[in-house]
């Protein structure tokens, strides 16, 4: 590992303040001089296998904003302090009871121990594991612009078939983001230009020629807060994590599902899919194949196969095209069977 | 879950909690690189990122220019130190700093010392190096490589065995499967990184390292540094877990050896665990085709195993599991082949059970394909086939409880129940299926030596050059002594794991119980005997008794008849303090030359299917209950029962707590493990435990263990059938029996993963 300088500001505008004067407005924040660090379980990680090269690192741990570590529940929505920890997230009682699919997004990720550490801005914006972009000796888009892409013709099992590019076919491996992008989440962040307001769905950029560039923020912008409004559908929602071990691993396929139903049929659905996109993956064709339909086997398929109309399978991750389906099925099919 | 502590049946010790528990679980048990020294530089390794080639150059100034960089061992820098040998002690006859040729992936290229962990390793990172690339061959069916038969290439494998005409038995049986079966790569990762700390005191030197064999390598690294072996010795107290990884030295050692020479201080260099996967060994891949033929009535009349394995281009590494499989089961005619592929790849080397796991999971595979031809059960079908000798040599089994093995575990596991037909079994949308295999493990034992020592206070010290690698040997070893000289065992320390104790074999093979009790056993009873003697002669306490007699119990020497006396009045009429013994055991059939060869660090096996009298080996049955869900395909694995049978069991806990560990393993190996190679390159691309899955808690829901007992006095003298390989045994064919049953998906090719079942 480099060294670095280690800096912790006290509150937002001095966190910004600092990360402004040691980057530019056309620095991404993943590739500037100055990144922010919460929990550290992502960017401690890649900066010591050296994917990651900050040389200051400022420490969000010390912000002293009470809200910023605040869980807030009302009757118009919930609203998370980007420093709340994954685990408190999980184990609050009324985001269990009002927005299921939040918790069990964050409950069924990493283990005890990493989800006490985690904070959920960093969870939003954990960078992909693709087993080439961690490890300096392959050649990788994402992390050297322009040097190629080794899984692409190389092993890629974990690999996205949603939204990939020529460039970067590396899956976005957060499950708390499909939470998000399926209930319409609004992120709060501060940075050198002001406070702003982001659609949780326009966070997130799609790799194509340039997969370095990951989201949308500026270098010196602070995600504050992330809202969720309490919507019909949040009450009957499920999140579905396929993997290959019980615990402990990320999603080979995931489905998050809210449900506004009106008897057996949907008023609304929001779907979002996880582990088989490059970005958080608003299934919108399966919404909408789904509206008015009477939900069983038959529409649940036949959304699933509208979700992945467009799906590029590679050699070795084919597999997750019929297991994306299955697990959109399975999902929406334990979904309308909650009891709510 | 059973018991953590089984009550102890027939020829079974006590329970006992492991001597060192309390230090392990409150982190006070140093393992070697925790080991307190003054003055340490830190070490760090920078590795090829080709397989096949040669470093034309190295860029060292970034790495010079690092504040804190005290040096940087590279080419040229090993000169004067000979090559590393493979075999024994040896991991690799490369040796990666001798020679600009690049053999594979990940190999050492320098390594950067400073005076920080931080800055050796930022240096490390900073080297650079040119190559002249060449294509490399990364496994089978890559061009490139080279197929040679197996069979003399390795003293542990001489020969394929044969038995019979199988061609003609074959070809003129009713009912015949002919299948290939896959095993990947797979890594040890140990949880305890690997690391190597040396350090001089003048000619002396001094290296902690976690290790199985601290005999063998201070041999090897004496013989590496041209120094004489008095002047090596190698600590390694306790071991984070092995596997067999820490069995042969690497090249490593030798390096930072040269390291602290030239720096005049010592130096400590931890892997990390990524460079492990290309600078450490592992279990290579395997292919198998089994042709089986059998009689309407079940009788097996022909087997026949092909083996294939990878290894690297120099070392000739084999397992050739065909010795177990080809004497498993009644077969009438065997037929084996074993070959080795070479390809672009570091030296594989040992892995828990290194020949029985791959090759056993393809005959159980097989087996349980023949059962469902047969349309047989597929317990009754190898109970058909227990043979009364092995088939090969037409030798008696030493003990064999297979049967009662099968009759107990599928009692537990409620067998009974099972509807035979494929996705009969069902619980709303998950799929259930059972499954059954055979686990079998050679008993073998080697050479030993040990000092106990008795004192007057009734303390006593067990030494003896053998490792704890996770297994108990500590506790048995405590134990024996215990048992033999009527102490508590609290009144007993063990020390183990230092070239400078009286030397024991490698910790591999499962035999440092039956080893390391064998002759702790015998130095107990030498001092029975000095003590009996001291008793019973005039004027000693018990004068007039007869030695034989005579029992020691509760710190006390009693005779038959009633009269008895405390250790100290012996001691106190002998007038002396303690009584030392130093024993050699050596196993029936040893060479004359066996315990001489011990001391040099080689370890002698015998038993196994290398005796003449018998061959000895260790059963298990494992039962296994899988779900699978109807949509997405995951399997589970809610329950599994073994039942193993394994002569004298010294200790019910450690051994159930052995055999456990082997299932789980055995689990992951049916649906976690694979190191997977990027074709192209040769090269390893998951590495880290991110992506190398092994099963967590959440795996292994109910999990019994069964311990059968087995009397076997022809094993060795503690009468003990090592166990510590004997669980990960099987447990894959059962699983991929139980998914079969599940689905009617026959799988062959391991890890079975949802990409399997879901097409
Ligand atoms: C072994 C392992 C298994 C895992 N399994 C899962 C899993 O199954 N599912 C899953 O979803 N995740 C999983 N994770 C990922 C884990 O959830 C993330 O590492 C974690 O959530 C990141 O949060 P952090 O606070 O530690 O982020 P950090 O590492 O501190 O930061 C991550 C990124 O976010 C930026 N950042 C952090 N906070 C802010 C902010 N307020 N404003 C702007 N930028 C910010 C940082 O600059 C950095 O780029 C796993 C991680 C590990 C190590
Ligand atoms: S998929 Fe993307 S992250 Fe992975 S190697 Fe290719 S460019 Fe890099």
């Amino acid at each position: 590992m480099r060294p670095f300088i280690y800096e912790r500001p006290t509150d937002v505008s001095a966190a910004v303040a600092i990360a402004s004067r040691f980057t530019t407005e056309d620095d991404h924040p993943t590739r500037a001089n100055a990144q922010f660090i919460a929990g550290g379980t992502n960017l401690a990680d890649y900066m010591k296998l050296g994917v990651a090269a900050p040389n200051r690192l400022l420490d969000l741990n010390r912000l002293e904003e009470p809200a910023l570590r605040q869980i807030r529940v009302t009757d118009d929505g919930v609203r998370f302090g980007a420093l709340v920890r994954m685990g408190e997230a999980a184990d609050h009682g009324e985001v269990k009871r009002r927005y299921p699919v939040i918790a069990d997004s964050l409950r069924l990720a990493a283990s005890g121990q990493i989800r006490n550490m985690a904070s959920l801005a960093g969870n939003m914006l954990q960078r992909t594991r693709c087993e080439y972009f961690r490890e300096p000796s392959w050649a990788c888009n994402k992390r050297v612009p322009g040097s190629g892409c080794a899984a692409m013709e190389g092993f890629n099992r974990q690999h996205a078939v949603l939204g990939a590019s020529d460039a970067c076919i590396a899956t976005y491996h957060g499950d708390f983001a499909q939470a998000l992008i399926a209930l319409d989440a609004v992120i709060r962040a501060e940075g050198s230009r002001g406070a702003r307001e982001i659609p949780f769905a326009r966070l997130h950029r799609l790799p194509r020629d340039t997969p370095h560039i990951e989201t949308d923020l500026a270098a010196d912008e602070i995600i504050t807060a992330i809202e969720v409004p309490a919507l019909p559908w949040a009450r009957r929602s499920r999140y579905l994590k396929i993997r290959d071990r019980e615990s402990y691993a990320f999603a080979l396929a995931s489905a998050a599902v809210a449900l506004d139903l009106d008897g057996d049929s949907v008023r609304e659905a929001r779907i979002a899919l996880g582990g088989l996109a490059t970005v958080p993956w608003r299934a919108g064709e399966a919404e909408a194949a789904l509206q008015g339909k009477k939900l069983d086997e038959a529409s649940a398929g036949a959304a699933a196969d509208a979700a992945f109309a467009g799906a590029e399978p590679r050699q070795h991750n084919a597999f997750k095209v019929e297991l994306g389906k299955r697990t959109l099925v399975r999902a929406l099919l334990e979904t309308r069977d909650m009891k709510v | 879950m059973d018991p953590a502590a089984p009550k102890p049946k027939e020829n079974m010790g006590e329970p006992l909690p492991r001597v060192d528990a309390r230090l392990k679980v409150t982190g006070q048990a140093a393992y070697p690189a925790d080991l307190p020294t003054a003055n340490l530089a830190y070490g760090a390794l920078a590795t090829s990122s080709i397989a096949k080639g040669r470093v034309t150059k190295l860029h060292l100034d970034d790495a010079r220019s690092v504040p804190g960089l005290l040096d940087i061992v590279t080419y040229g820098d090993m000169d004067k130190v000979e090559k590393p040998k493979f075999g024994n002690a040896g991991a690799t006859s490369i040796g990666p700093l001798h020679d600009r040729t690049i053999f594979h992936d990940g190999q050492i290229i320098a390594l950067a010392v400073a005076e920080t962990f931080e800055a050796a390793e930022e240096a490390a990172q900073l080297i650079r190096a040119d190559y002249e690339e060449e294509k490399p061959s990364a496994s089978f069916d890559s061009p490139g490589t080279k197929t040679i038969p197996a069979a003399g290439k390795s003293p542990l494998f001489k020969e394929d065995v044969k038995a019979g005409d199988f061609d003609a038995a074959y070809a003129a049986a009713a009912v015949r499967i002919d299948a290939r079966y896959s095993t990947p790569t797979q890594h040890h990762n140990p949880i305890e990184l690997f690391s190597t700390t040396a350090f001089w005191q003048g000619d002396q030197l001094i290296v902690h390292e976690p290790s199985q064999n601290v005999t063998g390598w201070k041999a090897e690294l004496a013989r590496e540094l041209k120094i004489d072996p008095p002047n090596v010795r190698i600590v390694s107290p306790f071991i984070g877990g092995a596997f067999g990884s820490k069995g042969p030295m690497t090249p490593r050692t030798a390096i930072v050896a040269v390291a602290a020479k030239r720096l005049g201080r010592p130096v400590r260099c931890v892997t990390s665990r990524m460079q492990a996967f290309g600078t450490q060994t592992y279990r290579a891949e395997t292919r198998h085709r089994i042709r089986i033929g059998a009689g309407k009535d079940g009788r097996i009349t022909a087997f026949a195993h092909e083996g294939w394995e990878v290894t690297s281009r120099p070392d000739p590494y084999v397992v050739g599991g065909t010795s177990a499989t080809g004497r498993m089961y009644d077969y009438g005619s065997v037929l084996t082949h074993v070959s080795l592929v070479q390809a672009d790849r570091n030296t594989p080397g040992y892995m828990r059970s290194p020949p029985e796991t791959p090759y056993v999971y393809a005959l159980e595979n097989a087996m349980d394909e023949m059962a469902v031809a047969l349309g047989m059960d597929p317990v009754e079908f190898r109970r058909i086939n227990e043979p009364k000798a092995e088939p090969i040599g037409k030798k008696p089994f030493s003990s064999r409880s297979l049967i009662q093995c099968y009759e107990q575990a599928a009692n537990a596991f409620g067998w009974a129940k099972r509807d035979p037909k494929v996705g009969a079994m069902r619980d709303g949308d998950w799929l259930i299926g059972m499954g059954c295999a055979t686990a079998i493990y050679p008993t073998a034992v080697a050479p030993c030596a040990a000092r106990v020592r008795l004192t007057s206070d009734g303390d006593v010290r067990v030494q003896c050059g053998s490792h704890e690698i996770g297994t108990g040997v500590r506790t048995v070893a405590a134990q024996m002594a215990s048992e033999r000289l009527g102490v508590p065992i609290d009144k007993v320390t063990v020390e183990m794991g230092d070239s400078s104790l009286p030397p024991a074999p490698v910790s591999g093979g499962s035999i440092s119980t039956a080893s390391v009790c064998s002759a702790v056993l015998k130095a107990c009873d030498a001092i029975r005997a000095k003590l009996s003697a001291g008793a019973t002669a005039e004027g000693g306490p018990l004068a007039g008794s007869h030695n034989e007699e005579l029992d020691l119990d509760g710190g006390k020497i009693a005779a038959r008849g009633g009269a008895s006396a405390k250790i100290e009045d012996v001691f106190k009429a002998m007038q002396i303090g303690a009584i030392e013994e130093y024993a050699e055991f050596a196993p029936k059939g040893a060479t004359p030359e066996a315990v001489k060869k011990l001391y040099a660090g080689q370890s002698e096996f015998h038993g196994g299917d290398q005796d003449e009298d018998s061959v000895k080996y260790a059963f298990g049955a494992e039962f296994v209950e899988v779900r699978i869900n109807s949509y997405t395909r995951e399997i589970r694995v809610p329950r599994i029962v073994g039942a193993f049978a394994a002569g004298r069991i010294m200790n019910t806990r450690t051994a159930r707590s052995q055999l456990m560990g082997g299932m789980i393993w055995g689990i992951g190996q049916a649906l976690h493990e694979a190191t997977e190679v990027d074709r192209r390159y040769a090269r390893y691309v998951n590495r880290d435990l991110q992506d190398y899955l092994v099963p967590v808690n959440a795996d292994t829901r109910d999990l019994q263990v069964i311990l059968v007992p087995e009397v076997d006095h022809a094993v060795n003298p503690a009468g003990v059938k090592g166990l510590g390989e004997l669980g990960n045994v099987g447990t894959a064919a059962a699983v991929a029996s139980a998914v079969y049953h599940a689905t009617g998906k026959r799988i062959r090719d391991l890890p079975i993963r949802i990409d399997q079942l879901i097409a």
